[in-house]
Order: structure tokens, then sequence, then C-alpha cells
């Protein structure tokens, strides 16, 4: 049923293609064809509305493609009483939608209703005006759009590939549209049985889910030559896909090593360098996060202009806020109960309740919205295994901060004074260091790249006052599993968690592959109490 | 540990709470009203709001004169997020506060946990949240929707109007999902959906990685079938599922996802732009055009002085649940449960979208069916509603063990009747 809908709406998009080719040709003055179709927009019914897009595309209005841009925005309206159609651009200015005039000033001033558009609608609307694309100047939109025919493998739109194939220049482009062209011919009952042939060795090559599905969906009562060459696709394809869903699990895991990491990095500082246990880590996540939020919504209102560099912005500011909140929690808290563990542990995660309850009380229970700049959406598919930009981004930011971290520690005077301060005190303190000061402004570092990880947090996961909690366990099983007071054991250590927990999920499940994780964990520490890189040699406790 | 000290802290807010109500009480004579919503703790996020429209709604019942000539007091309690804890707290409001009803609890498992205290204490509890079914009590008045009432109807849509062919069930691991996903994977046989055409899963709760899920999804869906996700997925879950699902490019127009526990208050956290098209099912949207609901809608933001809360459907439901009480307790000149009970079925209540809803002898109320996309603001546009009410049904007619089942507290004082063999007492007994 649906693609019967679908192909007759494609067919209908290809005449109004044919029509606006000859445009000039064709007087402006349309007569009352156009009427009829708009009335079926008026009438508040999916059905109707349906078939007045596959009218106006039949009558070529000029003004077509205005009425489907409109209709998938929402901002096609219509007068109840006189049953006008109206378009409403951004600004909210109305023209008519049968000749593009500026609509009166009575009808601007009735209840107007909206033309609701539901996602059969919108797939019809894609459908007319995915014709469109096939010709657009840009090669990657006329990639895209061949790519979109391929998925959908609409016999009706063979026309419009086979034309635009006649005159494509672009190699990628040309490709594209033929794999598309094959697909089509593949499904074709009444194609000749060699072309489809041809066709299906053709869409085998592009060997991904797609064209597994093409190759699979076909009609009944195929002659067998074409039935054996789509089996042999299958075959080849599902070969190669076992292989690239092994690699795309490990993708998925050292995505989630990643997330791993940049949770735990700040915590193998306050805990692992310092030796302090932080209840409150999560926390500092989480005010990293809200920074992002406060960030992206200032410069939003201030200066849009630069909006999507807002998460740019975003991560020196929460280094600085997250950072001064450690320092703080540092000098009023921490530094009374260096040396007590137990106690440490209860006033931070008091710290962490007070916190929790403070962001509660001044931004509200509910999540607050961070969006994804453009550049950070969509992904990128490579021999089938898909990339997300959002995740890729994510591996490379912890990789970053991670290395950026390493060398403060082993290269500047600050982290040599760390170093010193957390190997022997009392000989640091001799040799004139102020250990107060590094004390205060490790535990700020520590928080600070917690925070920064927040902002990096605030693209996958809720921002509310929450977010810290979920964390926090992970990111102590990071620490204690890597070998605390080793920054390495941290990386290695996360992505040994996360590439573990996305190989036994397909096959655990999410439920049960956490479940093994944490049994392995508890057994590995059980056998080696100081984890994967036990620091050797002497260790004198802070 | 975490739970000693919230329940110190709550306990104390309750003694605070309780000196305040006992100052009030000597003044005049007051009908109590029990709030028992999580106001701390995972579930605050939803919960707060239902406790704020509670007040709300008793703040305007006082304004027009109260109840029998009384004026009703709000007790609030915070069960913390922490299901032993709503059975102390709902036992504390009912002895030593002396409440009438109550309204309260979200999760099904903090539902269970206070059921025997209502039955012991014979008191009435308002539950406003759509739930798994398989459950009639007597002193448990059920407004949130029942399968029948939500899940059934979305499925039903997507057959229709998508033409989908093949399932992904999607749920968090516990109770409300998997009864859900029972009762629909036996609806979807019943309707000649082959076993190989469903795919069930389930996450823990909080799960924030969906990546091998979605890529999944993604796989599933590429049989050459119209595929579509039915989403129990409960809580803050549902944030870190969407994203993804916008990451990996899987749009409403190829694989639509239809959720039960995805409204406006979940959305406000979300950038919806690429989740335009994805659809929730409910009994009530905030977009709804009547006037009934924009009053509601005023009233909210004048109550919280914040034009920018939104409304969802469990707060309709308590709208519904409280204006029933009220007209029970007008109808039976008395707020005592037993005579409130016995007069609570068959009393009407208009809704806000429109219709006239009506309290079941099986203590479910009947609804219509709403089934809406989201936009890009953050609301539904209702797609589809049910032309008549749909009464809730408590016993699922697709499960084998609860198809005979029937409630009836007015006839058959009995939450269980089994019709095969004429006796009451059957599954839940």
């Amino acid at each position: 049923m649906a693609s019967i809908r679908n192909r007759a709406s494609t067919l209908a998009a290809l005449l109004v293609l044919l029509g606006l080719t000859f445009w000039g040709a064709i007087s402006p003055a349309v007569a009352d064809p156009l009427d009829d179709a708009l009335a079926g927009f008026t009438t508040d019914k999916y059905d109707d509305t349906e078939k007045a897009i596959q009218g106006v595309v039949a009558t070529a209005a000029p003004t077509g493609k205005a009425i489907f841009e409109a209709l998938a925005a929402g901002r096609l309206v219509f007068d109840p009483e006189s049953k006008s159609v109206l378009i409403k651009d951004a600004a909210g200015k109305l023209t008519l939608a049968k000749t593009g005039e500026a609509a009166p000033a009575d009808l601007a001033s009735r209840p107007l209703k909206t033309v609701r558009a539901n996602n059969r609608i919108r797939r019809a609307v894609e459908a007319a005006s995915g014709a469109f694309e096939l010709q657009d100047p840009n090669p990657r939109k006329r990639i895209d759009a061949a790519r979109a025919v391929f998925k959908s493998r609409d016999p009706a739109a063979l026309k419009a590939i086979e034309t635009a194939l006649a005159t494509e220049k672009d190699a990628a482009a040309k490709e594209a549209l033929q794999q598309a062209r094959a697909a089509i011919i593949l499904g074709k009952a009444d194609a000749p049985e060699a072309d489809r042939v041809a066709a299906a060795d053709l869409v085998a090559d592009v060997g991904d889910q797609d064209a597994l599905a093409a190759l699979r969906s076909l009609p009944p009562g195929s002659p067998q030559t074409v039935k054996d060459a789509a089996d042999a696709g299958i075959a080849s394809i599902e070969r190669w896909l076992s292989v690239a869903n092994a690699f795309q699990d490990v993708t998925f895991g050292v995505a989630l090593g990643s997330v791993l990491l940049l949770a735990a990095i700040g915590l193998a500082i306050t805990f692992g360098v310092m030796g302090v246990i932080n209840m409150a880590h999560g926390e500092m996540v989480m005010i990293g996060a809200y920074t992002t939020f406060l960030t992206q919504r200032l410069i939003h209102s201030y200066l849009p202009a630069i909006d999507g560099a807002s998460l740019i912005i975003a991560i020196p500011a929460a280094f600085v806020v997250a950072g001064a909140v450690g320092v703080l929690i540092e000098r009023t808290v921490i530094r009374f109960l260096y040396g007590r563990p137990l106690e440490t542990l209860l006033a931070t995660w008091g710290v962490s309740l007070i916190l929790q309850q403070a962001v509660r009380t001044m931004f509200g229970p509910t999540n607050q919205a961070v969006s994804t700049p453009e550049w950070l959406q969509g992904s990128v598919s490579l021999m089938g295994v898909s990339l997300n930009w959002n995740r890729v981004a994510i591996v490379l930011f912890a990789l970053g901060v991670f290395f950026a971290l390493l060398l403060l520690l082993k290269r500047t005077s600050l982290g040599l004074k760390v170093r010193a301060v957390t190997q022997n005190r009392r000989m640091a303190a001799s040799m004139g260091i102020r250990t107060p000061w590094v004390d205060a402004m490790t535990f700020g570092l520590g928080s600070g790249v917690a925070g920064i990880a927040g902002v990096a947090l605030s693209q996958i996961d809720n921002v509310s006052p929450n977010l810290g909690q979920s964390y926090i366990i992970d990111s102590f099983l990071v620490v204690v599993f890597g070998g605390v007071g080793n920054l390495w054991g941290t990386l290695v250590g996360a992505m040994t968690i996360g590439v573990a927990n996305k190989l036994l999920e397909p096959w655990a499940g999410a439920v049960l592959g956490k479940i093994i994780l944490l049994v392995a964990i508890i057994l590995f520490i059980q056998k080696k109490p100081r984890g994967l890189f036990a620091l050797k040699g002497r260790f004198v406790d802070a | 540990m975490r739970n000693v000290i919230r329940g110190a802290l709550a306990a104390g807010a309750l003694a605070a709470a309780a000196f305040a109500g006992a100052a009030s009480a000597q003044a005049q004579e007051t009908i109590k009203v029990g709030i028992l919503h999580s106001l701390s703790g995972t579930m605050a996020i939803s919960e707060t709001t239902l406790k704020d429209a509670m007040l709300m709604l008793i703040d305007e019942q006082n304004k027009k004169g109260g109840v029998l000539g009384k004026k009703l007091e709000p007790v609030v309690v915070d069960p913390a997020s922490n299901w032993p804890l709503f059975a102390e707290k709902a036992r504390e409001l009912i002895s030593n506060q002396k409440v009438s009803v109550v309204f309260g609890c979200w999760t099904s498992v903090s539902r269970k946990s206070v059921l025997p205290v209502f039955k012991e204490l014979n008191s009435v509890l308002f539950y406003p949240v759509q739930y798994e079914g398989e459950e009639s009590e007597r002193n448990v008045f059920y407004t949130g929707a029942a399968p029948n009432q939500q899940a059934i109807p979305a499925v039903d849509y997507l057959m229709k109007e998508e033409g989908v062919q093949r399932w992904v069930l999607a749920g968090t691991d516990y109770v409300y999902p998997r009864t859900t996903n029972k009762i629909l994977e036996a609806y979807l046989k019943d309707k000649g959906v082959a076993a190989e055409d469903i795919m069930i899963n389930y996450t823990p709760f909080g799960h924030s990685d969906w990546q091998t899920i979605v890529s999944d999804i993604k796989k599933f869906g590429s049989a050459g079938k119209k595929t579509a996700v039915v989403s129990t997925i409960n809580g803050d879950a549902n944030v870190p599922f969407y994203k993804e699902l916008g990451n990996q490019g899987v749009k409403a127009t190829d694989i639509p996802v239809v959720a039960f526990s995805v409204g406006e208050e979940e959305l406000a956290g979300i950038d919806t732009k690429p989740l335009v098209g994805h659809l929730a099912a409910w009994n009530y949207f905030e977009s709804v055009d009547t006037p009934e609901n924009k009053a509601f809608i005023d009233a909210w933001h004048a109550f919280t002085k914040n034009p920018k809360r939104v409304t969802n459907d469990p707060m309709e439901a308590h709208y519904i649940g409280f204006n029933m009480w009220v007209k029970a307790v007008e109808k039976a000149k008395s707020a005592d449960p037993d005579k409130v009970i016995d007069a609570l079925p068959g009393v009407e209540q208009a809704n806000l979208t429109g219709g006239v809803s009506k309290m079941l002898p099986n203590h479910h109320i009947t609804k219509p069916v709403l089934i809406g996309e989201i936009k890009e603001d953050g609301q539904f546009d209702v797609v589809e509603k049910t032309p008549d009410l749909v009464p809730g049904d408590a016993w699922s007619d697709f499960l084998p063990g609860s198809k005979d089942l029937e409630a009836d507290w007015v006839g058959k004082k009995c939450g269980n009747f089994n019709t095969k063999t004429g006796k009451c007492g059957g599954q839940g007994s």
C-alpha cells in the first residue's frame, strides 16, 4: 500500500519536474485543476492532503516547490471559511498558494489553520521534492538523492534517474545514479533477465544494509538466474558484514571507552594522584554540563553569529567553573581531612548531595536541552561501518584531554610539584614548595578536567541534576581497574571496559552484559588488587 | 546508606509539616488530602510536577469554597524515589495525618509497595500514570491508561497509517515494559505478525549508551519491510536514546518510534529537531485545542508563575481523578473512604480533550486515545484521536491467564472475577 502511494507521488513529482523544465513556455495563469488540488489541503484529512500534493504536482504549479517547502515546515495554512490556501514564510508574511501574490489583508486577520503533516505526508513531500534534487547543481546533493532512490527502489523514479544519468558529468554522482538504477531494475519483474543479473552484481558491489534489503526483496516469480545472482550477492555481503559488524562493535567499544575515560580522568588525578576519595566527582561533571548549557544559552541570545562555536567556548568555561568549585571544596572541606579516607568519603558525599540539590533548586528538576552543533551531527559510512561525527569527536577529544594532562604532569613546573608533593610531602615542603597551594591546584585541575568531561557528556546524555550519579561508579571502576596513581592505567582500563562491554552486549544483552563485566572485574581485582598497572616500589601516601 | 540519610531528611521535613498541619487544624476543621510523590531522587524529575499540579487543584477547589463546606488541606510527603519508603509514608499519611484520600505514586513498583497499606488501613489511592494493567483493587482508582487505552491503539495506528510489518519492542527492564510487551507480542501474533518480525529488547534503568541497540534496530529495519519501534523505555534513559537515534540518522520517515513514556515534560530536555515525526500515544496532549485545556494551562502557568512550564498526561489524570473524588464526596456527603469508594463508580467528569470521562465499576476510567507526532517546538501534533472514549480494561484480553478475568466492584464486589469458573479470585488475588 505504502509503496503504491510512494510510487504515485514520485510519478507526480516527475511530472512537476518536466513541467518546471518547460516552465518558461507555460503561461503562469493556471486554470481550475490547481484550485481543485489546493482544496484537498483544507479538509484536514491526511488522505486528502496526500491527494492534494499529487494534484499540485500534476498541475505543475509554479508555486509548487514553495508549497511543499511550506508544508514540510508546517507553514502552509488555510482559511477554514473561504478555503483559501496560503503560504506563510519564515517571517510570518502570507502569500496566496495559488499565485504567489501577497495575501489580501482581510484573509491575514482570519483565524487560519495549519495544514497538518504526519510521517506519511512528509514521505510524500520528500518524494515529490526528491526529484528536484537529482538535478541539483551541487553534486553532493545529487549523490544523496541517488542514494535515497537506491534505498526506496521506487520504479517510478527510473525515468528521472535515466534522465539524470544521460547528462551526469561527476564520476561519483554517476556511480551513485547507476547503483540506484540497478536497484530499481533488479526488482522490476518486467525488465530483461540479463539486465537484472547484471544489476544484482552491481547492487551487491555496494555491499551495505540497503543493498542487502534490495537483494532480499526480489519480487516473487523472478527467474532462477536472477535469484542465483542475488543469493551470491547476499552471501558475499553477509560475509563482509559479519567482519564489519565485529569492527563496528569495536568502534562502539572505543566510543564508550572514551566516555568512561573522560568521566574518570579527572578522578584519576584527585583520587589516583592525590588519594582523595572524591564522591563529588560526578557533580563536577554535572557542573561542567550545566556550564555548557548556560554558555550555549548566553551565546544564543547575545552572539547568535557564533552559535556553532558555543561548544568550543564552553570547554574553557567549564574548566574554569568546575575548577573553581573544586578549589573551593578543597580549601573549605578536604584540606582538613587529608589522611582520613573515611571522613573524606562521607564529607565529599555530603558535598555531592548539596551540589545536586543546589542545581535542582536553581535550574529545576527537569532536564535542560543542550543542542548539538551542525558540524557534530550525522555520520560517515566507511566500508559498511558507520561512524558518528559525534562519537568520533568524543574519542579525539578524550585522547586530546588525556595527552594534554599527561604533558602537564610530566613537562610543566606545576606537574613536577604535584608529583613531588604526592611522592614525599615533607621533602617537597622542605625544598620550598608551598604544598597547600599545590594541593588546591591539583584538586582544582582534577575538578576542571571533570568539568570538561561534562561538556562532552552534555552531547550524549541528560543534562539533569542526576547526571553525575550515573558516572561516579563507572569512574571509580575505571580508576581502580586501571591502577590507582597511573594515568596510562586509566586509559587502558577505560578502553578495556568499553570494548569488553560492547563485545558482550550483542550476544548477552545490555542487562546481562553489564553483570558479566562487573563479575569479571571483581574477579580481576581479587587477583590483582592494585589494578592493571600497579605502581611498583615505594609509594609514600600523602 | 544514602537512603538512610534521605529518609532522615524526609522525616525531618515531615515533622515540620506535621507541626504546621497541627497548628492549622486547630483553627478550622478541614478535609486532608495526602500527596505521595517523590520530590527527590531519580523520580523527582517526573513526580515533582504532579505534586505542584495537586497543590494547584486543591487551591482552586478551596477558592470555590472547598468540599462540603470544609476547606481541603494538602499534606505533602516525600518518599524520595525509594519504594519501601512509599509504604512507610503512606502509613504515616493515613494513620498519623488522617488523610481522607491520597493522590500519588508513579512507578508500578511504588504502587505495589503501598497496596497492602491501603488495604489494611482502608483508604483511597488515586494513581495517575499509565500502567501495565493486570490489577484492580478496591482501594485504588486508576486514572492513567490501561494497555488497551494506550499501547494497542498505538500499534493499530502504525499498522493502518504507516503500514508497519516489522516491530521492535524496546523497554526498560521492569514490570511495566515486560507486561506491556507480553500483551503487545500476543496482540501482534494475533494479527498475523510472524515471530521473526518481532524483536524484543530490554535495557537497565538509566541506560546511557545506546550505540549497539540503535545499530541493531537499523539492521533489523533493513529487511525490506516497514519497521517501527514501540518504546516503553522509561525516565532518563529516553534522552540518550533519542540523541543516538538522531546521531545515527534514524529518521521518523524511515523507522518511526512510538513511545508510551515520553511526554511534553521529557521532551523539554531534548533538542527536538532530529526527532520530528516520532510518535507518542497518550490520553492527553498539551497541544489539544479545547477551552477546558486552555483554561487549565493558563491556571497552571499562573500557579507556577512560569509561562514555559508544560502540562502532561498524568497531570490531566490527576485533574480528572481529583474532580471525580470531589464529586463523589459531595454525592456521598462524606469523605469517609468506604462511602467514597461506593460513590465513585459512575461519577462523570469532563476531561481536558473535549470528552466526558466516567469512573467504571472496575475502578478504571474511560479516556480518549490520542496519537501525537513530535513537533520541532517539543509539543505534539495530534494525528489521530479515537472517535469514542475507550473504557479501561483491567485484565488484558490478549494474555492467556487474564482473558477470563473481570473486575467489578459494584455488582460482584470483586477485582478478579473469573467468568469461566464463576468465582471471585483468580490470578493476582
